[in-house]
């Protein structure tokens, strides 16, 4: 069991991270202390186009490593530590700092990359080859803050009601499979979709080999981690709209598609057949963020609580609805979204960005999520 | 000098004072074990313990006893080997033998056991929730290519999709056994099951006789090495066609159906004269190599508007590889015969000693093609000894689409495995052709019984599904995390893909 929570503005408006807050804090049942975390985007308007790395050090040396690398690839507009305040709770925790960072132009140019592999790619050089370095996120205006701690101690230790953000995503970890660290807590981040899950995909050890006849490494062995490459996959890499991409995820049954007019009907079966080894199946509820929106997804026959509500242009989804009646004072509509029905916030004028300028392979991208080495088969190398 | 040194394997015993004197063993039997003056004689040699006669008798007074004479112990010289020696000294001849493997080798699905959800997800109760067991056999493209259609939705691209799959209700077919080694009324019982469960049947090497035209979209049309019955109607009246390269029980060895089962229906279906022996050579002769078999596939296809092709394969040594080049040639599915695949005739020796267990072909084979990035391009069938729903399922977890059944769809006829099918003397009317036995087989009851045991199974799968925590079959598919094996080597495990119970 994990609690997890949404919330976008679809106006654009900013929102205090306070909300965020007190959505996981009364979800609070929900965790064990073992892992809490939060993802705001729209949150450094002051440096909108820079990619923004949160890192986590085990040790100055490593600390003096990674920059050496962000000094050598990129040019640092700011580098400051972490704000944050000490919190009853929080303990052990690593040396976090957040650097602004653009691409080197002439590094840029010799590598032939776009900024966006370029970054992950750098993600990746720091994660398999610095040792007790870890970047939580790396996405442009917006920043993962995650540790181990019930959320809202999280929270408040990053002073997250001091930022302002126009989505935000949180969640509280009780978890059962894998060992709480601080790099482990969600959200999961890939540039600048970060994804919050609450559940156990039953369906994981076929999820993790279909991902690997595409070379995605699935080292953590948390589902987690399967749901992030699938949704890599299917958006990014075959190009499905986000839509069907979530049916594929949480496919409908073969009772609904046989009902489908024709041309849907083919469309769905065909979806099933070939993406039935990624197929989620099991209890989960899934919150995708990025810069312009949201999707919260449920599993196929809702196994796992997600409640979603409305109010005026905020969209927001929770573990429990008790978080919802905490932030939002009258909601114009309250629902529980049906099994494998996806819940979109899209924020008015923004693209829905699917990363088509990251070509990496799947297994750089591992790398770059997990922060595991072995899931390099090369050695890293950026020029 | 005696005529035989060997005696009989079975005693058939008849308690007298409760035998009606009624003559029905004496009927029943195809072997020819009785003789009857005033009341039945049996002459133990002929017996094969098929148990007909014990299930006729109105009396129950027929009991069969293995006839345990004493020979001097010695575990290096079994007595089956001894018999072998001393049988093979009078007739100086190849043993031939029925059915699959019966020596005790490991079954490897013995020792793996299956996964069930405890509290951090839940399991699924298959009486009150979808269970789905839908599988779809044939190539799938890497990705669903969609486009807009113009009003705010989406659709397929042009040749896109899996138009070409065919719809299974369940991940289970019946195994490819031929007519003439088969009785019609078999055939019959197979094709009208396979329609009635929406799954398919197997015409083996033999044809497909008129009378299962109407039942042709669950049929796969088998093109083996003596294309007995293969014409463009026949390639066209099938869901599918498959190539048959080996087989489980008899792997580099072509067929053997004697003449005497060779009757004019036989003979029309097979296309060869009545009374000769048809004969399928050891290889294709049109197939000594990949390229070759590429050629054969897309012959077959261009012959069939594009149908789904397979191949079938025996499990053998390299199967991995051989299967990965099937994938390439263009097959639609691989078909895996296990070691101990049945058969109707084969040598004992190589039933006995050549080829490789199924469930260590379905892990190699499933892990290739997913190294390769293929593995969708075919589905996997497994076959070779199914013999229940945990089989299944664990071949399924093991990587395998489809399982296919054939001793087991036999035995739902009445099949007792008493392996004499190459005898052609089948008590039960399944593999001879003798008119006075294959009518023992009435269709609609073979149609039931078949029907029955591909539902118990089903529902089967279907609560080990709903243990596992997951509603539909494809999340078992490969999905090995979820086995686990007992008593295994670590080589073994490894293998398979399969950790050690408590890791």
């Amino acid at each position: 069991m994990c609690g997890l929570m949404g919330i976008c503005d679809q106006s654009g408006t900013l929102m205090s991270g306070e909300n965020a807050i007190k959505a996981m804090a009364v979800q609070r049942d929900r965790g064990n202390g073992l892992g809490g975390g939060f993802a705001g985007y729209g949150i450094y308007p002051d440096f909108p186009d820079h990619f923004c790395f949160h890192m986590m050090y085990h040790d100055v040396a490593a600390k003096e490593e990674a920059e050496a690398v962000f000094d050598r690839y990129f040019t640092v507009d700011l580098a400051e530590p972490m704000p944050t305040r000490p919190v009853k709770g929080i303990g052990d925790a690593p040396l976090l700092w957040r650097y602004f960072l653009v691409p080197d132009e002439h590094k840029l140019a010799s590598s032939e990359m776009s900024p966006e592999d370029f970054v992950v790619h750098t993600v990746m050089l720091v994660n398999s080859t610095i040792d007790g370095a870890f970047v939580a996120s790396s996405g442009k205006n917006m920043g993962a803050f995650k540790g181990v701690g019930f959320p809202e101690e999280i929270g408040h230790y990053y002073l997250l009601e001091e930022y302002a953000g126009n989505t935000w995503v949180g969640h509280n970890r009780f978890p059962t499979n894998t060992p709480g660290w601080w790099g482990g807590a969600h959200p999961f981040t890939l540039l600048d979709w970060s994804i919050v899950h609450n559940g156990e995909i039953s369906s994981y050890g076929i999820n993790s080999r279909y991902l690997e006849a595409f070379g995605y490494k699935c080292t953590l062995g948390t589902d987690t981690e399967v749901a992030a490459y699938l949704f890599d996959l299917l958006l990014r890499r075959h190009k499905l709209p986000l839509e069907l991409a979530c049916k594929a995820l949480a496919s409908p049954l073969w009772t609904e598609i046989d009902r489908m007019p024709a041309e849907e009907q083919a469309v769905m079966r065909s979806l099933r057949a070939v993406y039935g080894p990624g197929m989620l199946n099991g209890p989960f509820a899934i919150v995708l963020g990025f810069n312009g929106g949201m999707v919260a997804l449920n599993d196929r026959i809702k196994l796992r609580p997600l409640v979603a509500a409305e109010q005026g242009s905020i969209l927001m989804v929770a573990s429990e609805e008790s978080a919802i009646r905490e932030v939002l004072d009258a909601p114009d509509r309250v629902w529980a979204p049906k099994a494998g029905e996806p819940v979109i916030g899209r924020i008015k004028g923004m693209d829905w960005p699917i990363h088509g300028d990251l070509h990496l392979s799947p297994s750089e991208i591992s790398c770059a999520v997990t922060g595991v080495e072995d899931t390099c088969e090369t050695t890293v190398e950026v020029n | 000098m005696p005529t035989s040194l060997i005696q009989p394997e079975f005693k058939v015993e008849i308690d007298y004072d409760k035998c009606h004197k009624c003559g029905r063993c004496v009927q029943q039997c195809g072997w020819g074990v009785y003789s009857f003056n005033e009341r039945p004689f049996p002459d133990d040699s002929k017996c094969r313990a098929c148990h007909r006669c014990v299930t006729y008798c109105p009396a129950h007074c027929i009991t069969i006893k293995k006839n345990e004479l004493a020979l001097r112990e010695n575990a290096n010289w079994s007595s089956e080997q001894r018999k072998n020696v001393w049988r093979q000294a009078e007739s100086g001849g190849v043993m031939l033998t029925g059915m699959g493997n019966d020596k005790p080798y490991t079954s490897y699905f013995d020792h793996l056991v299956l996964d069930a959800c405890q509290v951090t997800n839940p399991s699924i109760d298959p009486l009150r929730e979808p269970m789905e067991l839908r599988t779809y056999l044939g190539r799938k493209p890497d990705s669903v290519e969609v486009e807009s259609d113009g009003h705010g939705g989406v659709r397929l691209k042009e040749g896109a999709g899996i138009a070409k799959n065919i719809k299974l209700d369940a991940p289970i077919i019946f195994a490819p056994m031929s007519y003439g080694s088969v009785s019609l009324n078999v055939h019959k019982s197979l094709a009208m099951a396979a329609e009635r469960l929406g799954i398919l049947m197997n015409t083996g090497e033999g044809g497909l006789h008129a009378d299962l035209y109407p039942y042709q979209d669950n049929v796969i049309v088998q093109v083996a090495s003596g294309r007995f019955g293969v014409n463009p109607e026949y390639l066209n009246r099938g869901a599918a066609i498959e190539i048959k390269v080996g087989q489980g029980a008899k792997p580099g060895i072509g067929g053997h159906l004697p003449g005497e089962k060779i009757n004019r229906e036989v003979s029309t279906t097979r296309m060869i004269p009545q009374g000769s022996d048809a004969i399928s050579p050891a290889p294709h002769h049109d197939i000594y190599s990949i390229e070759d078999l590429r050629q054969l596939i897309y012959s077959l296809k261009e012959a069939s508007g594009y149908k789904p092709v397979g191949v079938k394969i025996a499990a053998v040594h390299n199967v991995g590889a051989i299967a990965s080049g099937i994938v390439r040639a263009g097959a639609d599915y691989v078909y895996l015969d296990g070691f101990k695949g049945g058969t109707g005739a084969a040598p004992a020796i190589i039933r006995d000693h050549v080829g490789i267990p199924l469930e260590i072909a379905i892990a190699v084979v499933d892990q290739r093609l997913r190294d390769e990035g293929i593995r969708n391009q075919a589905s996997i069938i497994a076959a070779g000894s199914i013999r229940s729903s945990a089989d299944m399922a664990k071949a399924i977890a093991l990587g395998a689409d489809v399982v296919a059944i054939g001793s087991a769809a036999l035995m739902a006829l009445g099949c007792h495995l008493c392996q004499g099918c190459h005898t052609g003397c089948c008590s039960w009317g399944l593999t001879t052709q003798k008119p006075e036995l294959t009518r023992r087989v009435d269709p609609e009851w073979g149609a039931e019984r078949l029907t029955n045991l591909v539902h118990a199974w089903s529902h089967e799968l279907q609560e080990i599904l709903g243990a596992l925590g997951v509603n539909a079959v494809e999340s078992l598919r490969g999905s090995r995390e979820r086995l686990r094996a007992v008593g295994l080597d670590a080589q073994t495990c490894e293998i398979l893909g399969v950790k050690p119970a408590g890791m």
